[in-house]
């Protein structure tokens, strides 16, 4: 490649196999001496960028870092400038850029849920027994506080969380490490009960059997799909009324039918598995519990909206999911229920398992798009929108997973009868997550309307009945509400009515005796942290609202401290760019308006 | 180079911007209108001979019907779209917007528009704490050869130096941007330093650059040694005599000696981007 410069490190052995491996369909980049980059190559090589991503997975995995010669070589056989490639691997943050001191890299969850109950104690034991350990944003375990991911040289990523009432120890860690088997319980305590609809086999099929799934009804709505065809689909989905469950709640009929309508071509269909909402696990355990479910409603989904190609975009911290979600393709592939000519018919429908790598701004779809094109995972200014302009610039429908999984029951009861679930406008179920000081934590379904009272009782109530100080609503975008909120209905119009979100379906409590101060700090602190750096507001006012939380704790504030939170929040919503700017302080202003941040000292 | 180039026909459209009723082509950005109807418009990471990347927020105006403010460099301006430039919304952004940049970035040495608006603004980041006790980027410049200066403690991120360097101008793609958050900067891989790296020292980023933090090893020096003084520098425009192109150049001159050289950025020819000998290559006339 004539207009390329590279660098002269080497691979490893390991980094050259790892690569090759990935390559191994359509080789080496070959740019001919006298084609200008710029003019032809290029081009030549767009598509060759999205592997970028999942080459950066082979490198780390394969030297514990992503080393100059490991860089360089995929930078070469994948005709990516280097400085490029270095700016979307410095972006994730499990990928490393410095020689790696051990072969296992612990990531310790210190997030809002698992310091609640000795995440840091977790750390500094952790460490002390000799291991490499970084502090991590919300892994996704909340129910089983705390939690740690762990990533390794040349092994799968393990995960270990709090089994039942007991804590998680350094001990127990190290049992997970020697052991390399664990297969977390599922936490769904409706488990097997006959009004679940959504979570009906989680914790009842076997997650890697695709004969069991069928057994359950499996691929009947696949099947239903095809018979009545795509236009009838997005049909019945528009009649269920069904919204969104990744947190804005926008109507799934009228995106589909968007994307449907759409002249260009090709067409894809994304399943935005990115779930990182800080109290979030509900789509982890619909992935790992039933992950045919997803691949089958993602498969509906493509066929109604006219794409060939899928995308199941994974957050990295889910090793159990990703590895049950491959098999699940591979099942489905080998079943005919993905590949070419589906089900006898003259459907054709694939899809990618993409890994993120650590990046909460990597749920915002168009960042997602970046992130699987190869890019730095920063949002694109909308409009346009991907139903014109998304993966690739092309047409795209973008899906949560508990979204997608939704339009299975939609296609088995109908949609009039889907809606009569719920209320008026919030028709179905909806995942709960329960995390924090409630007795049974775990993902609980239940028809919209419940009020949040009946939320939490069904979990079992506050823990050793004590009193409930504060519920974050919604997640760390959502907001804080206290037991003045416990009556009302989880609609989507109740709670927008109220002044808060139900955003990715978190509740998790707080008791009288729990240091909201340091919560709230910790939100602030997620939102600097996971600030994707793109544009000014959000970049450095998620900072400076960091800094006020820290003034609070210390008790320190300036005297125009809460003028300046209140400034940073308003222009946050109103200049960012996409969402997380623009949700990133209403957390923190709920709890100032609750009066959380005083303490009881 | 604001004009339209001349294409397939376009459908002419009005939006109200100001309350003035104006007549735009399809596909003009709202910029290009304030800019045609002379409201003054701040600007970090727009330029006319770059793609709008539409990150530095300070060019935001509301919309009405839109929840949020949009930036105007970037957003084509719709049939019927009513159109605020000077709402309290808007310069309430703006300001906190320069804010926050001034909190955390040294904007001393920025161009003299990017001071007028902030004077206008009335920026004054006081009330985020003193820099030392608040995240700053300070740092040490980057000074790695005798062309030019990488100082990113005056960095604001605007991705300018980046499309310059790419596909805007040089296609040599030797800097992106690395790190995430607050964290991320403009960095070549694995920061090497700029003669291991891809650079070509075209010299296009400094040509960009809106806060100095990319300059002349000249003016870098001159403002070290505090004898840097625009007001006596004479600007001389020639032709390059190195090659048959026909490149505009624009000699800074002080004290009868070279300084800098830039190029008009709507120069057919340039498009405001040099060569190495044209941005560097003076030394001979001095000799």
């Amino acid at each position: 490649m004539s207009d390329l410069k590279f660098g002269t490190e080497e691979p490893t052995a390991e980094e050259k196999t790892a690569i090759d491996e990935l390559l191994s369909e359509i080789g080496p980049a070959e740019i001919k001496l006298d084609e200008r980059f710029v003019v032809g190559g290029r081009t030549r090589v767009k598509d060759r960028r999205r592997l970028l991503l999942p080459a950066l997975h082979e490198l780390q995995n394969a030297s514990g870092w992503i080393s100059p010669g490991g860089l360089n070589y995929a930078c070469k056989v994948l005709g990516i400038p280097p400085a490029e490639a270095y700016g979307v691997a410095t972006f994730y943050h499990l990928f490393s850029h410095e020689s790696p001191e051990a072969k296992d890299l612990i990531h310790v969850c210190d997030d809002v849920a698992c310091r609640l109950v000795g995440a840091e104690t977790l750390i500094k034991d952790l460490k002390d027994s000799g291991y490499k350990v970084k502090p991590s944003p919300c892994l996704g375990q909340c129910e089983r506080a705390p939690s740690v991911l762990i990533q390794r040289t040349n092994k799968k990523d393990l995960t270990a969380v709090a089994e039942s009432n007991n804590s998680l120890t350094a001990v127990n860690v190290e049992q997970v490490l020697t052991s390399e088997t664990v297969t977390p319980q599922m936490t769904v305590p409706q488990k097997g009960s006959e009004a679940l609809s959504l979570l009906s086999r989680v914790g009842v099929v076997d997650p890697e059997s695709i004969e069991g799934y069928i057994k359950l009804n499996g691929y009947d709505a696949l099947k239903k799909a095809l018979t009545i065809g795509p236009d009838k689909v997005i049909e019945e989905v528009t009649t269920s009324k069904l919204s969104g469950r990744g947190g804005a709640a926008f109507p799934t009929g009228v995106k589909w039918r968007a994307v449907a309508d759409q002249v260009g071509r090709p067409r894809h269909l994304v399943c935005n598995a990115d779930e990182s909402e800080p109290g979030t696990f509900k789509d982890r355990t619909i992935m790992e519990g039933d992950p045919f479910a997803v691949i089958e409603a993602m498969t509906i989904a493509g066929f109604s909206i006219g794409a060939e190609q899928g995308w199941l975009y994974l957050r990295g911290e889910y090793p159990v999911a990703a590895e049950r979600l491959e098999n699940a393709i591979t099942e489905a592939r080998k079943k005919g229920f993905l590949g070419e000519n589906i089900a006898g018919t003259e459907f054709n429908f694939d899809i990618h398992l993409y890994k993120g790598a650590g990046a909460y701004i990597c749920g915002e779809e168009t960042a997602l798009f970046n992130s699987i094109e190869g890019f730095r995972g920063e949002p694109r200014n909308k409009p346009p929108f991907p139903t014109t302009h998304g993966l690739f610039g092309e047409p795209t429908a973008i899906n949560n997973v508990e979204t997608l999984v939704n339009v299975l029951s939609i296609l088995t009861l109908g949609g009039e009868k889907y809606a009569m679930q719920g209320t008026g406008n919030s028709t179905g179920t909806r995942l709960f997550c329960l995390s924090g000081r409630v007795v049974n934590p775990g993902v609980y379904e239940h028809p919209f309307g419940i009020t949040l009272r009946e939320v939490i009782e069904a979990a079992g109530g506050v823990t050793n009945s004590k009193k409930i100080k504060a519920i974050l609503l919604g997640g760390a975008a959502g907001s804080f509400v206290t037991s003045n909120y416990l009556d009302l209905p989880m609609t989507l119009e109740d709670t927008r009515e109220a002044g808060v979100s139900l955003g990715s379906g978190v509740v998790m409590v707080f008791d009288e005796s729990d240091d909201l101060p340091d919560t709230v700090r910790r939100i602030a602190q997620f939102f600097r942290d996971e600030s994707c750096g793109q544009c000014v507001p959000c970049r450095v006012g998620t900072v400076r609202q960091e800094e006020v939380l820290a003034r609070f704790t210390r008790n320190t504030p300036f005297d125009t401290d809460e003028e300046l939170l209140e400034d940073l929040s308003t222009v946050m919503k109103d200049a960012s760019i996409c969402g997380l700017g623009h949700t990133a302080s209403g957390a923190v202003l709920s709890a100032i308006n609750l009066g959380l941040l005083e303490r009881t000292l | 180079m604001n004009e339209i180039p001349v294409g397939a026909p376009r459908s002419q459209i009005e939006v109200q911007i100001d309350g003035k009723q104006v007549k735009a082509v399809e596909g003009a950005t709202i910029l290009n209108i304030c800019q045609k109807e002379g409201i003054d418009t701040p600007t970090l990471c727009w330029a006319e001979n770059l793609t709008p990347v539409n990150v530095c927020r300070v060019c935001v105006v509301e919309v009405e019907g839109s929840r949020t403010l949009v930036p105007s460099c970037s957003r084509p301006a719709e049939d019927g779209m009513v159109i605020s430039t000077d709402s309290d919304r808007v310069r309430k952004s703006r300001k906190l917007v320069f804010e926050l940049l001034d909190s955390s970035v040294e904007m001393d040495r920025s161009t003299a528009e990017v001071k007028e608006w902030m004077e206008h603004y009335e920026v004054d980041s006081s009330r985020m704490g003193s820099k030392n006790e608040i995240a700053t980027v300070a740092q040490p410049p980057k000074i790695q050869d005798s062309l030019y200066v990488r100082d990113y403690e005056r960095c604001i991120l605007c991705y300018k130096c980046v499309e310059a360097c790419g596909e805007d101008a040089q296609h040599t793609f030797a800097i992106a941007t690395a790190g995430r958050g607050f964290d991320a900067h403009i960095s070549t891989e694995f920061d090497v330093s700029l003669p291991d790296s891809a650079c070509v020292y075209c010299g296009n980023c400094i040509g960009v650059c809106p806060t100095g933090a990319l300059v002349f090893k000249t003016e870098h020096d001159m403002r070290e040694e505090g004898t840097w003084d625009e007001e006596t520098q004479e600007v001389t425009t020639t032709v390059c005599s190195f090659c048959g192109v026909g490149c505009n150049l624009e000699l800074h001159v002080q004290d009868e000696k070279i300084v800098k050289v830039t190029s008009p950025a709507d120069h057919s020819v340039t498009s405001g981007h040099l060569c190495i000998k044209g941005r560097f290559g003076w030394q001979h006339v001095q000799s």
